[in-house]
């Protein structure tokens, strides 16, 4: 048995050794085990050095608030930095290391950081590394950024998986130690829903250091009957290991919970999961934090909390080491003092700062044999690595100073408490106040913003018996608040209760020298080294908010949060201010109250399910026929479908010369679509679209296009009236969810009188668009019944046919310029269709076309795209659109700001055509245009490229641009400078094939 | 006041550093000031020091309702940058970017200024065609931009996913390598000793509660500390700009909405630029404590609380381990929020107001920090003056009547 493990006692179980690493040395531990409890069983107090003096530090704490003890666990995948070894539940073949410190944890080169500690006060940085100018980013900050953050970061991607749960509750427990535990167990009696949560892998919270008994079984033994009385309830839902993280508004919380990690890596299934938690009532039971006194060199290791000692001796049964001493401004750290003694610690003193210990804990320490020193303070530490002695000097009575004969006392631990800070963390995120209690000396929640309330030690109240009582009261508080009925009131289960002596805060213990001066230093943030100099120092600098000191000084800023020291600061902030404490107040508590992985954050929501892939019903068909796809919004849409081997300009050509010369075929199942019902449909399009939509007949189609109310164009899309009061409107493929949200919008605020419904019918459809010159003929074959000729069925009209024996509505509608039919069937229908499209379509050498062919055709025409032609800043007249704005509408969205001064310019940026002056030269995308050939930036710009493309048909490149004073450069030359070269162009009207429209409406 | 040097600093510890005095004033209010600046964020402070060093006057106050810099300017994710689309941007925040280069010296204050580059990527087509739009404005512009294809950027940052599989695989991106991140309260802090040092009083925890005109004209501001008398006062108060402009008796077309970040527990250097992805909407970069500093989009309610919903943070998280696979075990240490001051074209109002002698510098929303030198020179030159410099002339608050908007949605929609 490792040499600092008792034989019995504690939560161990014996019977299951584990082995682990640590630093590369093997050592063994217990199931029950903390990585922490396990090293100091080994006698390992030494776990790392600290962040900005590379000090040697040792285990502090044994819970979430520790600052020091710091390790990286695991190697590739499961690496995983900065884990607080307090809380890491040991598992066999766990490997641990120290961080910051290099080559090892015992000889840091770091630690010549130290002899410079007397320039790294605080803000140092902003003072100095300014000159030369270029220093800064070339050696001062590269050094600055190396020698900051302990840890590693990881290099490998995470091979574990995370999940989310949402749930709802009358009660959330947050904390189960005594008050949660009473609070759940009254809320439970009288049927509400309940969850508990805790971060310990057992509830019981300060009771499984408890050597006490309560309702005369031991404190563990109550423990475990009240859990499983609470497991019973079927309306109970019980989550160790379960950390309450965030308090947001309307009582709604955020909670992670670790599944696997103690039992190992690489255990499959759900590692963490974050649980999104609406409760009706909160009780805040999350008790409370040991402080440390801030005496000189306070930092060593074998210098622990009081409070943490207990628990290694008593949870763990592990002794923190041979011979201690106690130091203390309050009655806690007798119990702790007791407990040691009792279970082979040779404890050489208890130095009380306070004048004179009569108490009746102190009576009870007498009585165990343990002497007490009064009026004292520890002056000094000896030890670097480890303590060996402290030094003990009488304490002045206004405690400002040390004085008269040092006894010096060899110890290997010494046990320290500074009182007590309740973990006031969730209710400050819920908004609520906090409010400073002298006599307890630390702040105790005042006021409630949310339905919560606090019970126990974080409610202040820390000693057993009231902590009982208060979560008794909260749980039947909470279960009437909900409108249940209480259970009856039971008697309290009965402990016995010591009187305590009052607290005696002494935010400074005063050393040999004076603060600051000297070798010894105060440390006040172990995690980040801050020390009570560093805090005079910032307070006289001006740095005196509360929030300007943290930042200038770091205090608080570590991975721990300063769970531990931020009282501490602010107390001597404001002994240095001479202000009191509530003046001075607190920062604010940011959540989460422990850090959480951002896998558990992201959950589920990464590699492919990152954001839903939206495929069409032919999808299959595509990815068999080599498509090459582009992501347009959430869709995947075929680019192009090479031939053997084609590139991307290869394939396009040879697609747009079967569309103008044959027939092509694109699948345009992803445009949005809106079904839009109501007897005030038609007025409802005549406000959202710029031209007018009463006369529309039915059967018939028209463009519109959609202004924001600034007048910039926002949308653009056919609607075609399939009734009276029916109509349905298609969007661009990327904006539909936008345009969608915008009518509703509309109709809800702005128009709720309007009596007009909207669905989206987006995929209820699947599309293929035949287009070309023999598009007829195709169709014609497919849909033997239908009568195709232009009287019967003209452009811009739908007709209802059976094509391919499939129900459909087809649309006579073009965006390539060439006579075209879109065929719409159900979406379960759309595979079935395309086939038979393509079984037919053989013959007539029916191709296939993808986006990239879609914008050359519609470029040579003049057709523009929303987003390529537009960018928020273009109005429908700036494209040479004046025609699709109406002039007769009383108002539409849009149309006053058409009157704005600047809007109604003649001079604004307006589409062109450019036609490069070298025909084969494509001008890139994104050119920007000006009007003199040659200049050195910074450069007028006339404007830029939006749409370029290799024309097939026309053998040439064409593009299309937005230009200042566009409609009146037409014919003149303008230039785009690329870097490499600069091209000239002509300024030319843009259409750039057909442009009577002859073959759409052939 | 004292330099700060490492001489100094080696000096005071001989004095155990008792010898430091205070980095600025904390002033008692006097009964007037011939300048007025209510907010002492990050603009405020800027604008005082110009005022003072640019124009000569000092006898100006700067009045805050909590402790300086505890605005947006405290609470921001420091990404600096110049790489806007439009000309009027571009100008403006290129002046703020040169006056960032030189302005620890200026101050005599580390801000700790680090042009480590910023890389906006792209991940489909039409990212692709904005990202070469902006890129060759900028080079026309004079400012420097690059294009990378993704084989450029995963050089750039090795540690990003550029996988073709990825769900949004990364096509290329834009790098301004002139941008990167400063210390955001060293700004506040450095702009605030050194202002103070020219005689401009800082007066913290004094809330602006009225604004008292006379015949048209501001003649000073009620305050928490009674009334104090201005012949000229600048509203500078971001998310809160219209609460003090409806104090005044006018309206700004502004929303104000919580806007999150959040750090991660430090690790060593792993990311050493700036990347922002609008797309999958995140953007992160590493300060030198080794925090990774992440944000993403505005809350799309409005509101002053400054708490933002959970669920923007999930999502930000899904979007930074789609870029970054081999973050998912680091942790969230801290998240919280800001209220920024959004404009209906995303660009801000530095301008004149209906009331004479009172002056408006807002609307910077999602991406101010980078523009706090800048900002503070030319409102210091509006107010000094009575009229716009030409860098701010664009950004008057007529524009929203003429619809000479600047509509930097594109450079914003993830904008810091
Ligand atoms: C989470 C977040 C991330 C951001 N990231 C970036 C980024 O990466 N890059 C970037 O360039 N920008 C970023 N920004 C935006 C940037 O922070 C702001 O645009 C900028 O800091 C604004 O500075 P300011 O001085 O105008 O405002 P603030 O710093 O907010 O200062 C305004 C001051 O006015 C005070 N005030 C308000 N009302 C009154 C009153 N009645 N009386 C007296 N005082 C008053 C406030 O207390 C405050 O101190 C971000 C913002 C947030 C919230």
């Amino acid at each position: 048995m490792a040499e600092f493990r008792n034989s019995s006692g504690g939560r161990i179980d014996r019977a299951r050794p584990l082995t682990f690493r640590f630093n590369g040395k093997r050592y063994q531990g217990f199931s029950g085990d903390t990585l922490a409890s396990a090293l100091l069983a080994n006698g390992v107090h030494l776990v790392g050095r600290s962040f900005k003096y590379h000090r040697p530090r040792g285990i502090v704490t044994a819970g979430a608030e520790e600052p020091n003890a710091l390790v990286q666990l695991e190697t590739g995948g499961y690496f995983e930095p900065n884990l607080r070894a307090t809380q890491v539940e040991l598992y066999d073949g766990l490997t641990a290391s120290s961080q910051n410190a290099w080559p090892s944890v015992d000889f840091d080169i770091g630690a010549i950081n130290g002899f410079f500690s007397k320039l790294f006060v605080a803000g140092f940085y902003y003072k100095t590394f300014m000159h030369p100018r270029s220093f800064w980013m070339r050696v001062y900050e590269p050094i600055i950024r190396r020698a900051a953050a302990g840890a590693r970061a990881p290099s490998e991607a995470d091979p574990d998986t995370y999940d989310k749960m949402h749930a709802h509750c009358d009660v959330l427990v947050a904390g189960a130690g005594p008050a949660g535990l009473m609070a759940a167990l009254e809320a439970a009696k009288a049927g509400a829903r309940v969850i508990v949560a805790d971060e310990q892998a057992e509830f019981g919270g300060s009771l499984l250091g408890e050597t006490s008994g309560i309702d005369g079984i031991p404190a563990a033994q109550w423990v475990e009957k009240m859990r499983a009385d609470l497991a019973a309830f079927p309306e109970v839902r019980l989550l160790p290991r379960t950390t309450v993280t965030g308090y947001y508004d309307h009582n709604y919380l955020i909670m992670a919970e670790r599944k696997t990690d103690h039992l190992g890596r690489g255990m499959g299934g759900v590692r963490q999961r974050l649980w999104k938690v609406r409760a009706k009532r909160v009780v805040l039971a999350t008790g409370a934090h040991e402080r440390p006194l801030v005496f000189a060199d306070n930092d060593r290791p074998g210098i622990m909390l009081a409070g943490a000692a207990r628990a290694y001796v008593n949870r763990y049964g592990v002794k923190p080491g041979n011979t201690g001493v106690v130091f203390t401004n309050n009655d806690s750290a007798y119990e702790a003092a007791i407990d040691l003694a009792k279970t082979g610690c040779r404890i050489e003193a208890i130095i009380d700062v306070r004048p004179q210990a009569t108490g009746a804990m102190a009576q009870k320490a007498r009585a165990a044999g343990l002497r007490i020193i009064c009026g004292a303070a520890i002056a000094g530490v000896e030890g670097a690595k480890r303590v060996k002695a402290v030094e003990i000097a009488p304490l002045s009575s206004d405690g400002e100073t040390v004085g008269g004969p040092v006894k010096r006392i060899e110890c290997d631990f010494v046990a320290v408490s500074g009182g007590w800070t309740p973990a006031v963390h969730l209710l400050s995120q819920s908004g609520g106040k906090l409010r400073f209690d002298e006599a307890k000396a630390c702040f105790v929640p005042n006021v409630s913003v949310q339905a919560e309330t606090s019970a126990g030690a974080c409610n202040g109240t820390l000693f057993l018996e009231g902590a009982l009582e208060e979560g008794a009261k909260a749980g039947r508080a909470a279960v009437e608040a909900v409108g249940l009925m209480p259970a009856q009131e039971s008697a309290l289960p009965k402990v016995e209760t010591v009187e305590a002596a009052p607290i005696h805060a002494l935010w400074i213990v005063p050393g040999k020298k004076p603060v600051g001066h000297g070798k010894a230093k105060h440390f006040v943030d172990a995690q980040n080294d801050v020390t009570a100099a560093d805090i005079m120092l910032a307070s006289r600098e001006g740095y005196r908010s509360v929030e300007h000191l943290k930042r200038y000084t770091t205090t608080g800023m570590g991975t721990d949060q300063g769970k531990t020291s931020n009282v501490n600061a602010l107390a001597i902030l404001s002994r240095t201010l001479s202000s009191p404490i509530p003046s001075v107040g607190t920062t604010t508590f940011r959540p989460p109250y422990t850090p959480v992985t951002y896998g558990t954050l992201a959950g589920r929501d990464v590699g492919e399910l990152s954001d839903v892939a939206r495929v069409t019903p032919m999808h299959g068909w595509h990815v068999a026929r080599g498509a090459v796809f582009e992501d347009v919004g959430q869709w995947k849409r075929p680019w192009y479908y090479p031939k053997d081997g084609e590139s991307l300009r290869e394939a396009v050509n040879r697609e747009c010369l079967a569309v103008r010369n044959g027939v092509g075929i694109l699948d345009a199942s992803t445009l949005g679509k809106i079904d839009i019902q109501g007897p005030d449909a038609a007025e409802f399009l005549n406000r959202v679209y710029t031209n007018a939509w009463s006369k529309l007949g039915i059967g018939r189609c028209r463009y519109g296009i959609m202004c924001k109310e600034d007048g910039m164009v926002f949308d653009d899309g056919v609607t075609t009236r399939l009734g009276e009061n029916h109509f349905l409107m298609t969007t661009t493929t990327g904006n539909a969810a936008a345009v969608l949200d915008r009518l509703e919008d509309y109709l809800q605020t702005e128009w709720p009188d309007l009596k007009v419904y909207l669905t989206s019918v987006t995929e209820h459809w699947a599309t293929a668009s035949i287009a070309g010159p023999k598009a007829r003929e195709l169709v014609g074959e497919l849909a033997p019944d239908l009568d195709l000729s232009n009287d019967a069925f003209p452009f811009m009209s739908m007709k209802e046919a059976t094509v391919a024996g499939l129900a459909a509505r087809i649309y006579r509608i073009s965006f390539t310029g060439e006579l075209s039919y879109e065929i719409n069937v159900p979406a379960y229908q759309g595979m079935a269709l395309w086939e038979a499209i393509f079984a037919a379509g053989e013959t007539h050498g029916l191709t296939p076309y993808g986006t990239e062919t879609m914008h050359v055709l519609r470029a040579e025409k003049g057709f523009i795209i929303v987003g390529q032609e537009t960018d928020g800043t273009v109005t429908p007249f700036d494209l040479g659109m004046d025609w699709i704005v109406s002039t007769k509408k009383p108002d539409f969205v849009g149309k006053r700001s058409f009157s704005r001064p600047d809007t109604a310019r003649t001079d604004r940026k307006q589409l062109v055509g450019l036609l490069t002056e070298d025909p084969e030269e494509v001008l890139p995308e994104g050119a920007q245009i000006t009007a003199d050939a040659d200049g050195t930036p910074p450069m007028p710009m006339l404007g830029h490229v939006t749409s370029s493309y290799w024309s097939a048909t026309l053998g040439r490149s064409i593009a299309m641009a937005l230009i200042a004073d566009g409609g009146n450069r037409q014919d003149t030359t303008v230039h785009a400078p690329l870097g490499v070269k600069t091209l000239a162009c002509k300024v030319v009207k843009p259409v750039f094939f057909d442009s009577e429209g002859a073959r759409l409406n052939g | 006041m004292g330099s700060y040097s490492v001489f100094a600093l080696v000096k005071n510890a001989f004095s155990h550093h008792a010898g430091w005095e205070r980095a600025w004033r904390d002033a008692a209010p006097k009964a007037e000031y011939d300048v007025v600046i209510i907010g002492a964020g990050g603009h405020g402070l800027a604008t005082a020091y110009y005022l003072a060093k640019e124009h000569g006057i000092t006898n100006v106050a700067v009045i805050e309702k909590g402790w300086l810099g505890g605005g947006n300017t405290g609470r921001n994710t420091t990404i600096i940058r110049s790489n806007y689309l439009w000309d009027e941007s571009a100008a403006l925040y290129e002046k703020s970017l040169q006056l960032y280069e030189g302005l620890s010296q200026d101050l005599n204050y580390n801000i700790m200024f680090s042009q480590r580059g910023v890389l906006n990527l792209a991940h489909n087509l039409s990212d692709v065609r904005e990202a070469q739009r902006r890129t060759n404005a900028l080079r026309l512009n004079g400012i420097d931009s690059e294009w990378l294809d993704a084989e450029g950027v995963r050089e750039f940052c090795p540690i990003l996913d550029i996988s073709r599989t990825a769900r949004y695989p990364v096509l290329g991106g834009t790098l301004q390598r002139r941008g990167g991140t400063a210390r955001h309260d060293a700004v506040a802090w450095g702009l605030a000793r050194a202002a103070s040092a020219r005689g401009v009083d800082i007066i913290q925890n004094c809330e602006v509660t009225g604004i008292r005109r006379a015949g048209g004209k501001v003649v000073g501001v009620e305050t928490a500390k009674g009334f104090i008398g201005a012949k000229k006062v600048g509203i500078v108060t971001a998310g809160h700009s219209s609460v003090l402009a409806q104090m005044a008796g006018f309206r700004l077309p502004i929303e104000s909405h919580p806007l999150q970040a959040l750090v991660s527990e430090p690790v060593k250097p792993v990311i050493d630029c700036v990347v922002m992805s609008n797309a999958v909407h995140v953007y992160v970069s590493q300060s030198d404590k080794g925090e990774l500093v992440i944000g993403a989009g505005i809350d799309t309610f409005t509101g002053y609380g400054q708490r933002g919903s959970f669920h923007m943070i999930e999502h930000q998280m899904g979007a930074l381990l789609e870029l970054f696979p081999v973050f998912s075990r680091l942790r969230m240490l801290r998240q919280w929020g800001g209220i920024v001051d959004v404009c209906p074209d995303a660009s801000p109002i530095i301008s004149k107001t209906p009331v004479d002698n009172l002056f408006i510098n807002c609307g910077w929303g999602t991406g101010g920090f980078k523009a706090t030198p800048g900002s503070g020179f030319v409102f210091a030159h509006t107010i000094a003056t009575g009229e716009p410099h030409p860098l701010n002339a664009p950004f008057a608050l007529d524009r929203f009547t003429t619809g000479h908007l600047i509509d930097e949605h594109g450079a914003a929609a993830v904008a810091h």
